[in-house]
């Protein structure tokens, strides 16, 4: 964010705005009419109000510049939003905005209007990039009287650059369940099994759980499973996986269970008892991992 | 400590003194700082001072070491300390720890603390991507590659089968979250103070690790908690009312894992928190019909659920209909985390969660159950763990 690294005393200069005007002497382009009303109504799905008077929300539509542009605006707030382009923060989103009404407005009304930069915010770390929300206050008047006022944020940012597409987490391979990925690696998924008693066992440990026995041999796996459970990812993100995504807890008929991603399916269709089957995924140069596909017709 | 039998520490030691920094989400310290601010804190409470204490136990993910939390607490020379392991799962062990190094003489006064800038330093809830290949980073390992990366996430495939097994729907988990906050919303030392929840609430927040929503995961907390332990002999001469660990016990299941135990039994249960319960109902000779309020650890609220129905106080899938209505909640079938758990007052590692229950048994909560005098406390769900019953001297 270089290009977005203000000299000192930037915020204090971009700060002194607050109070000055963002516009003045504004007109709206055309007075309270029906037709605006029945347009805006049919369009929004609003019931057009039986007194024939102006929806409030529609506020911002008897201000609003049209196509044309911003002519209303004044020399300040465009120095503003020039200070800040300059300093690297030329992108803009509105956030949000808020409205009080404090007359219906009736066709016939002539709204005019003046605005005042209201604030702006220290610099603010967001998704979107590093940069300052400015607020800006419009009251509208009708006829020497207040009749509403429209606050309206804004967000000017460097956009923070898109992050690569980072790599998938590594499996953690030791002496002890090195024949685990040496079998994924050969498209193989080997279950470990006691020769003493011969109880199945995963993950790959070197001794058996039920017998304490020390020797063992693998079996490989028929490659059918059984959707045991099942997450569905949402937050944190992370580099390598676009959320929502989902991870399952697949068991195996050979007897062991384990955990992979299910594929075939979205991830909001994986369901307890899915019955599915392994395949190997080629994720990267150095990584291949088992997933299990869901069965064709389920 | 024994699967089989009752053991001999029960009714020997007590818990004379607990101390916490404030519980914020940027402490602006140390964690060394607030690991001595807690203890110091600890032993004001007791009415100790620093050169009495000769024992020092913590987790072994402290970063504080017990040489430098002595050093900078004017502790002198130590003949006892130590560290548990497994996150959470150490919290109620160390007061055990403590206890078996004070009825034997070992020590005489070990305070117990954890301490860490968890929510402005390194947050848990962030996540895991890469792991040593030791024996422990190699368990976490099978699941890392396919994105289960969060403590969330490990809670999560287990709830879901839960509520599978059940027939129940993610619902069932907002009145553990509802409890908690209510009892937070009149506990000034809470993060939640004053700010209740509902169960519409828990219903419309976003999910984190589906079936696992925003309100069911605990806050992420900077603070330190430190507790003193002394043999009850001595406890009696101090000016607090002795929290008399009346049963302490560890656990560990078959086919054991830390937050991935996915390939053993059915996932509708706690193993290792069935082990504690054993040992702390025979140790005590006392049952879930005992207990007037519980600790129960709530890092994550599905694991609450569970450990209603591992200590008994209900039977198998039966825990979100005891939890409904109001049943987790002062007034209800059996107050549970009446400072607002983890997941309203602080995420201390379990250890705010003892203190709390100290204060139950002293008189003293801000949500105090009345004439409590029996309060069960669990430490980390999902890991290795350890678990106390505190009470009244005779």
């Amino acid at each position: 964010m270089t290009d977005a690294e203000p000299a000192a005393g930037f915020y204090e200069r971009i700060k002194a705005y607050e109070g000055q005007s963002a516009a003045v002497g504004g007109e709206g382009r055309d007075p309270v009419n029906s037709p605006m009303i029945r347009h805006w109504c049919e369009a929004m799905g609003h019931l057009l109000p039986v007194d024939g008077s102006a929806p409030p929300t529609m506020l911002q539509v008897w201000t609003m510049a049209g196509l044309s542009g911003h002519g209303d605006r004044s020399g300040p707030y465009d120095e503003l939003l020039g200070a800040l382009d300059a300093a690297g923060f030329d992108a803009v989103v509105a956030t949000d905005c808020e409205q009080e009404y404090v007359r219906p407005l009736r066709p016939g009304d002539r709204i005019v209007f003046d605005a005042v930069i209201e604030s702006v915010s220290p610099r603010k770390t967001t998704k979107l990039g590093i940069g300052h929300f400015i607020t800006t206050r419009m009251d509208l008047r009708s006829g020497g009287e207040q009749v509403g006022t429209h606050r309206f944020r804004i967000l000017k940012y460097a956009p923070a650059p898109r992050k690569a597409p980072g790599k998938r987490p590594r499996p953690v391979v030791n002496r002890d369940n090195a024949g685990f990925w040496n079998g994924v690696s050969r498209h193989e998924l080997l279950i470990q099994r006691c020769t003493g008693c011969g109880t199945p066992r995963f993950p790959w440990l070197p001794g058996c759980n039920s017998c304490g026995g020390q020797a063992w041999d693998t079996v490989k796996a028929s490659g059918s499973g059984t959707v045991y459970s099942y997450v569905v990812m949402h937050h944190p993100p992370f580099p390598a996986f676009e959320p929502p995504y989902a991870v399952a807890l697949v068991e195996l008929p050979e007897g062991v269970r384990m955990i992979a991603n299910v594929t075939g399916v979205p991830y909001d269709k994986v369901r307890i008892g899915m019955p599915v089957e392994l395949e190997f995924a080629v994720v990267d140069d150095e990584l291949t991992l088992p997933v299990f596909r869901v069965r064709e017709g389920v | 400590m024994s699967l089989r039998r009752p053991d001999a520490l029960g009714g020997r030691a007590a818990i004379v003194g607990i101390g916490a920094t404030s519980f914020s989400k940027d402490s602006g310290r140390s964690e060394l700082t607030l690991a001595v601010q807690a203890v110091r804190a600890a032993l004001d409470d007791a009415g100790l001072s620093p050169v009495d204490v000769d024992g020092l136990v913590s987790f072994t993910m402290d970063t504080s070491p017990e040489i430098a939390v002595a050093q900078a607490t004017g502790i002198g020379e130590l003949s006892f300390f130590s560290r548990v392991h497994y996150g959470g799962g150490a919290a109620c062990a160390t007061i055990q720890q403590a206890a078996l190094a004070v009825t034997t003489g070992v020590a005489e006064v070990v305070v117990c603390y954890r301490a860490f800038n968890e929510r402005s330093g390194r947050r848990f809830g962030s996540g895991v991507q890469h792991r040593e290949p030791s024996a422990e980073g190699a368990a976490l390992g099978w699941v890392l590659p396919f994105g289960l990366l969060t403590p969330a996430s490990w809670v999560a495939m287990a709830a879901r089968r839960y509520l599978h097994t059940y027939g129940l729907s993610p619902d069932a988990f907002g009145p553990v979250a509802v409890a908690d906050r209510r009892h937070a919303a009149t506990n000034p030392a809470a993060y939640f103070y004053r700010k209740p929840i509902t169960l519409a609430d828990h219903a419309a927040s976003r999910w984190i690790a589906e079936p696992l929503r925003l309100l069911d995961c605990c806050q992420e907390t900077d603070g330190g908690q430190a507790l003193v332990v002394t043999s009850l002999e001595r406890a009696h001469d101090l000016r607090r009312r002795p929290a008399v660990i009346t049963a302490a016990a560890q656990g560990a299941g078959r086919a054991q894992e830390q937050m991935t135990s996915f390939y053993r039994d059915d996932l509708t249960g706690l193993p290792e928190m069935g082990v504690v319960a054993r040992q702390l109902w025979r140790t005590s000779g006392l049952g879930p019909g005992d207990v007037d309020t519980a600790v129960l650890y709530d890092h994550f609220t599905p694991f609450v659920l569970m450990q209603l129905e591992e200590f008994g106080f209900c039977g198998r899938g039966e825990a979100a209909d005891f939890a409904a209505d109001g049943g987790l909640e002062i007034g209800g079938r059996l107050p549970v985390n009446t400072h607002g758990g983890q997941l309203g007052e602080a995420y201390l590692h379990g250890m705010n969660g003892i203190a709390e229950a100290v204060r139950q048994v002293r008189g003293t909560s801000v949500n105090q159950v009345p004439d409590a005098s029996r309060v069960l406390v669990t430490a980390g769900t999902g890991v290795p763990t350890s678990g106390l019953l505190l009470g009244r001297a005779q």
